[in-house]
C-alpha cells in the first residue's frame, strides 16, 4: 500500500488535522509526565470498574464526539448555504454527512445516554454498582476504541462514504473500493459489542439488585425506561451485528449477500440494517423519555402524572419498535401489503408516546415550577418534538412517505424528533446531575444562555428544512442550482446552525467556568430531588450507600425526606462492603480489539490475527481469574461518610 | 439449593447468560432469515439439493445431541456432588463435540472441492456463514469447557467452579438448539425443495 | 437436589429428553425424505417438530425455569422466539417482492 493511499492526501484542512491530532497526543503527554499523573490515571480512570466514573468517561466522549459531529454539520452547512458553492467536492461531502450521522447517533447519543444510565441507574435503585461491574468497563473500552478506530478514518485511509445507512451496493466493493466502509464495519461492530454487554449488565442490575421494598412499580421512571431500553439493546443489537459481519464478508472474502450478480440481494441489507435501526432510535429516546419523567417531576414539585400509563406505554414500545422498520424504505418496492402493514404499526406506534406526552402536561398542571436549565430544556422538549412526531406520522402514510422520502422534508422530521428528543434530554440530564457527578453545580446564567442560542438556533435551522423538502431538495446532495428557490431557506439553516455552535461554546466555557467558581453542592440535594440518587454525597462515595436504604413507595427519597426527615443511616447498622476490585484488562483488551479492527480494515490479516490472538489470551486469564474483590472495613466507611457529610 | 446456585454473584451470572441466550436467538435468528431469503438464490452454483446428503447431516446431528445429553448428565453427576462423574461426562460431552467438528469441517472441504465455496453464490455465502458461525460457536465451546475441567481439576468443587460448569452447560445445551433449527430449515428444507 | 427442592435419583427427565429429541429427528426426516406430502405440509410439520424439540430441550436439557430468576428467564426465551419469528418471517415477507 502506498503512503498516499494509508494516509489521506491533498487536502490542506486535512494536513491541518493530523497536525492538531499529533499536538494533542503530545500536549497529552507532555502533561501527564508534568504533573506525574500517569499512575493516577491508570488507577482511577483506565482500571476503574466503578459505574459512577465510568459514566463520566462516557459523557467526555460524547460532548468531544458532539464537538466532531457538530463540526461536520457546520462544514455542510456551509457547503449549502449558497448554490454551486466549491467548499466541498462531493467525495467530501459524502464523508461528512456519513461521519457526522454515524458519530451523532453512535458515538454521541449512545454514549451520553449510557454515559447518564451508568451513573444513574444504581444509585436511584439504591444498589453499591451494576450485576457486572468488569463488564462494564469492558463495555466502554470496547465503545471508546471502536470510537477511535472509526475517528482516525479521516486521516489514516479515509472516511466512509456510503452515509450512516451505508445502502448496498454503493457500500459494496464496486463502488467503494478503499477502506473507507470497512471501517464503517469494523469500528460499529466493536462498539456495538459493547453496547450489547451494557444491555446484558442494566437489565440483570435492575431486576435483581433494587433495594428492599422497591418493587418494579416503585422504581424511578428513568429507570423504567433504561429498563426497557435494555431489552431493545439486547435484542436489537445482534440484528446488526450480523448486518455488519455480512458486510464485511462481502468487503473483505468477496461474499455474494449483498452483491448484485450470482444471487445476492442488494436490498436485503436494507432490510436487516432497519430491523436493528429502528429500536435503535427507541434506544436512544426512551431514556430520554425518562429524564424528562425526572426532570419535570422534580422541578414542578409533583409526583409523575399517570405512573401506570407510563409504564405502559414504554412497555407497549418495546414491541412495537420490533415491527414498524419497513416505513424507512416504503419506497424499495415491497408492494402494497407489506407497505400497509408497516404503515398500520408505524403509525399505532406514535399513540404511546402521545400518552406519554399528556401525562407529563398533566404532572406540570398545578404543580409549582422552577424554571431551571434542565427544566427549560425539559419543556422545549415538549413542543419540539411533538413537531417531529407529527411529522413522522405524515411519513407514516407509505403513499405520502413516496414524496416525503429522503428529502429535506425527512432530515427535518429526524432532526426534530433526535435533537429535540436525546439532544435535549442529555442537555437536561447533564445540568440535573451534574451535582451528583462532581460535586458543583452548572452555572445557570450560562446554561439558560447556552438554552436560547441553541434551542432557537434549532428551530431556525430545521425547520426551514420541512419547506425545503417540499419544494423538491433531496438528502445528501452537495449542491444545488441557484435557479430552484432553494437558497433563501438555506442561508436561514445555516444561520440557525451558526447559533447551535455558539451555545455548544457556551455550554463549553460553562463547564469550564463552574469547574473553577462553580457553587458547591454541599448537600448532595440541591434540587430538592425525589429519587435515591438524592440521598447520597455529591459526588458519591465509591460504594454509594454505606446502609442499603429500605423502600416504601415510588419517589422513594422525597418520602424519606417527608417521613423521616432524610435517609437516615445508624453507625450500629454499618457492615464490611465488599466490592469489586480495578482491572487494567479491559483496556488491553479493547487495544486488542482495535489492533485487530485496524488489521482488518486494511485487510492485513497478520495484523488482526496478533489482535484476535490477544483478545483471546484476555478471554482466557479472565476464566481463571481468581480475584473476587476486597472488604472495606467499618471503621473506613465511618470515616469516608463523616468526610462526605462534612459541610453539610 | 444446588451448589452453582448459592450465592448472590452465581444467581447474577447465570441469569446474565441466560439474556445473553436471548440476544444468541437474536443473532441466529438475523443468520436463519438472511438464509431463508437468500438459499434459493444459487446463481451459476450448486443448489441445496444437490450438495447435501443425508448421511452426514445425520451423523453430526447425533453426535451433537448426544453430546447435549451427556451434558446434562455432566450437571446431573455434578448435583449429586460427584466430581468423578461429572469430569467423565464432561469428556465424552468434550470428545462427541470434537467429533461433530471433524465431520462438519470434512463437510465444508468436500463442498469446497466441489467448487461450491461461500463466494460463489447468494445461497453458498449464507449457509457457510450461518452454519460456519455455529460451528465456531460449537468450537469455542470446546475450548471453554477445557479450560473449565482445568478449573474443576485444580480448584475442586466450590460454588464458583459450580456455576462455571452450569453456564458453559447452558451454551453448550443452547448450541444444540440451535441445531435443531439448522437441521431443519437448511438441511432437510435443502433437500425437499 | 434439583434447584426447585425435587430430589433427583435418576436422570430421568434426561433421558426422557434425549429419547424424544431422537423420535422427532427421525421423524421430521421421515416427514421431509419418505412421506410424500406435498411441500407445504411438510415444511409446516418439520417446522413444528423444531420448535417442540426445542422446547423440550429448554425445559428438560437446561432448566429454563428452575431458579428465583426462572419466570424471567422463560420470559425471556418466549420473547426472544418472538422476535425471531419477526425477523425470520418479516424477512421473508418483505424480501419476497426481489425473489
Amino acid at each position: 500500500m502506498k503512503w498516499s493511499e494509508f494516509f489521506v492526501t491533498g487536502e490542506p484542512l486535512i494536513y491541518a488535522a493530523d497536525v492538531a491530532i499529533v499536538l494533542t497526543i503530545i500536549g497529552i503527554v507532555f502533561v501527564l509526565t508534568y504533573f506525574k499523573k500517569w499512575k493516577w490515571l491508570w488507577n482511577e480512570w483506565l482500571t476503574t470498574v466503578d459505574h459512577k466514573k465510568i459514566g463520566v468517561m462516557y459523557i467526555i466522549c460524547a460532548v468531544l464526539m458532539l464537538f466532531r459531529g457538530g463540526v461536520d454539520a457546520l462544514l455542510m452547512r456551509a457547503q449549502l448555504t449558497a448554490p454551486n458553492m466549491k467548499f466541498l467536492d462531493a467525495q467530501h461531502y459524502n464523508e461528512i454527512f456519513t461521519t457526522h450521522g454515524t458519530i451523532m447517533i453512535l458515538f454521541m447519543a449512545m454514549p451520553f445516554i449510557i454515559g447518564l444510565m451508568n451513573i444513574v441507574v444504581p444509585l436511584q435503585i439504591g444498589a453499591r454498582d451494576v450485576a457486572f461491574p468488569y463488564l462494564n468497563a469492558l463495555s466502554f473500552w470496547l465503545f471508546f476504541f471502536g470510537a477511535m478506530l472509526f475517528n482516525i478514518s479521516f486521516v489514516i485511509g479515509g472516511s466512509p462514504d456510503a452515509g450512516w445507512t451505508a445502502y448496498f451496493p454503493l457500500a459494496g466493493n464496486e463502488f467503494s473500493h478503499g477502506v473507507g466502509n470497512n471501517y464503517y464495519a469494523v469500528a460499529l461492530q466493536i462498539s456495538g459489542i459493547g453496547t450489547l454487554m451494557t444491555g446484558i449488565n442494566f437489565l440483570v442490575t435492575i431486576l435483581k439488585m433494587r433495594a428492599p421494598g422497591m418493587t418494579l412499580m416503585r422504581m424511578p421512571m428513568f429507570t423504567w425506561t433504561i429498563l426497557i431500553t435494555c431489552v431493545l439493546i439486547i435484542f436489537a443489537f445482534p440484528v446488526l451485528t450480523v448486518a455488519l459481519a455480512l458486510m464485511t464478508f462481502d468487503r473483505l472474502f468477496d461474499t455474494q449477500f449483498f452483491t448484485m450478480a450470482n444471487g445476492g440481494m442488494s436490498m436485503l441489507w436494507a432490510n436487516l440494517f432497519w430491523i436493528w435501526g429502528h429500536p435503535e432510535v427507541y434506544i436512544v429516546i426512551l431514556p430520554a423519555f425518562g429524564i424528562f419523567s425526572e426532570v419535570v417531576s422534580t422541578f414542578a414539585q409533583k409526583r409523575l402524572f399517570g405512573y401506570k400509563a407510563m409504564v405502559g406505554s414504554i412497555v407497549g414500545i418495546a414491541f412495537l419498535s420490533f415491527i414498524v422498520w419497513v416505513h424507512h424504505f416504503f419506497t424499495m418496492g415491497a408492494g402494497p401489503a407489506v407497505n400497509s402493514a408497516f404503515s398500520i404499526t408505524t403509525m399505532a406506534i406514535a399513540i404511546p408516546t402521545g400518552v406519554k406526552i399528556f401525562n407529563w402536561l398533566f404532572t406540570l398542571r398545578k404543580g409549582k415550577i422552577r424554571f431551571t436549565t434542565a427544566m427549560l430544556w425539559s419543556l422545549a422538549f415538549i413542543p419540539n418534538f411533538v413537531i417531529g412526531g407529527v411529522t413522522g406520522v405524515m411519513l407514516a402514510m407509505a403513499a405520502a412517505d413516496y414524496q416525503y422520502h429522503n428529502s429535506y422534508f425527512l432530515i427535518a422530521h429526524f432532526h426534530y424528533v433526535l435533537i429535540a428528543g436525546t439532544v435535549f434530554a442529555c442537555f437536561a440530564g447533564l445540568h440535573y446531575w451534574y451535582p451528583k457527578m462532581f460535586g458543583h453545580i452548572l452555572n445557570e446564567r450560562l446554561g439558560k444562555w447556552t438554552f436560547w442560542l441553541f434551542m432557537i438556533g434549532f428551530n431556525i435551522c430545521f425547520f426551514p428544512m420541512y419547506f425545503l423538502g417540499l419544494m423538491g431538495m433531496t438528502r445528501r446532495m452537495y449542491t444545488y442550482s441557484a435557479g430552484l428557490g432553494w437558497t433563501p431557506l438555506n442561508v436561514v439553516a445555516t444561520v440557525g446552525a451558526v447559533l447551535m455552535g455558539i451555545g455548544f461554546i457556551v455550554l463549553c466555557y460553562n463547564i469550564y467556568y463552574s469547574a473553577r467558581y462553580g457553587e458547591r453542592d454541599m448537600t448532595g440535594d440541591p434540587w430538592n430531588g425525589r429519587t435515591l440518587e438524592w440521598a447520597t454525597a455529591s459526588p458519591p462515595v465509591h460504594y454509594n450507600f454505606p446502609v442499603t436504604p429500605v423502600v416504601e413507595d415510588v419517589d422513594a427519597y422525597w418520602v424519606m425526606k417527608k417521613k423521616y426527615g432524610g435517609f437516615h443511616v445508624k453507625e450500629e447498622d454499618l457492615k464490611p462492603i465488599h466490592m469489586p476490585s480495578n482491572s487494567g484488562r479491559p483496556f488491553w483488551m479493547s487495544v486488542a480489539f482495535f489492533v485487530a479492527g485496524f488489521g482488518l480494515v486494511f485487510k492485513w490479516f497478520a495484523l488482526a490475527i496478533v489482535g484476535a490472538l490477544f483478545i483471546v489470551i484476555g478471554l482466557i486469564l479472565r476464566s481463571f481469574e481468581d480475584d473476587d474483590g476486597y472488604h472495606i472495613p467499618v471503621d473506613e466507611i465511618k470515616r469516608m461518610e463523616r468526610a462526605a457529610r462534612k459541610g453539610a | 439449593m444446588p451448589l452453582e446456585y448459592r450465592t448472590q454473584e452465581s444467581r447474577l451470572n447465570i441469569l446474565g447468560f441466560w439474556i445473553f441466550l436471548g440476544a444468541e436467538v437474536a443473532l441466529f435468528a438475523t443468520l436463519f432469515a438472511t438464509y431463508l431469503v437468500l438459499f434459493q438464490r444459487t446463481g451459476s452454483g450448486p443448489t441445496a439439493a444437490e450438495l447435501f446428503e443425508v448421511k452426514d447431516v445425520l451423523i453430526e446431528t447425533l453426535l451433537l445431541l448426544t453430546s447435549s445429553f451427556t451434558c446434562g448428565l455432566a450437571i446431573f453427576e455434578m448435583r449429586r456432588g460427584r466430581m468423578s462423574g461429572l469430569i467423565a461426562w464432561l469428556l465424552v460431552t468434550l470428545l462427541l463435540g470434537v467429533g461433530f467438528i471433524t465431520v462438519e469441517i470434512r463437510e465444508f472441504i468436500h463442498y469446497v472441492h466441489e467448487g461450491a465455496t461461500m463466494q460463489t453464490s447468494a445461497f453458498l455465502s449464507s449457509f457457510f456463514v450461518l452454519v460456519g458461525t455455529h460451528g465456531a460457536h460449537v468450537s469455542v465451546g470446546i475450548g471453554w469447557m477445557i479450560l473449565i475441567i482445568i478449573q474443576l481439576l485444580q480448584r475442586g468443587f466450590t460454588p464458583k467452579t459450580a456455576r462455571k460448569v452450569f453456564i458453559v452447560s447452558l451454551y453448550w445445551h443452547f448450541l444444540d438448539v440451535v441445531w435443531i433449527f439448522i437441521f431443519t430449515l437448511v438441511y432437510l428444507l435443502g433437500m425437499v425443495i | 437436589m434439583g434447584a426447585n427442592g425435587h430430589y433427583e435419583s435418576f436422570p430421568w427427565k434426561h433421558i426422557i429428553g434425549f429419547l424424544l429429541s431422537l423420535v422427532l429427528t427421525f421423524a421430521a426426516l421421515w416427514v421431509a425424505l419418505s412421506s410424500g406430502l406435498p411441500l407445504k405440509a411438510v415444511i409446516v410439520i418439520i417446522v413444528l417438530f423444531a420448535i417442540i424439540q426445542a422446547s423440550l430441550q429448554l425445559f428438560l436439557f437446561m432448566h429454563v425455569n428452575e431458579s428465583d430468576s426462572g419466570k424471567v428467564q422463560t420470559f425471556n426465551m418466549v420473547y426472544s422466539f418472538f422476535i425471531a419469528v419477526v425477523v425470520v418471517a418479516g424477512s421473508i415477507w418483505v424480501m419476497q417482492f426481489v425473489l
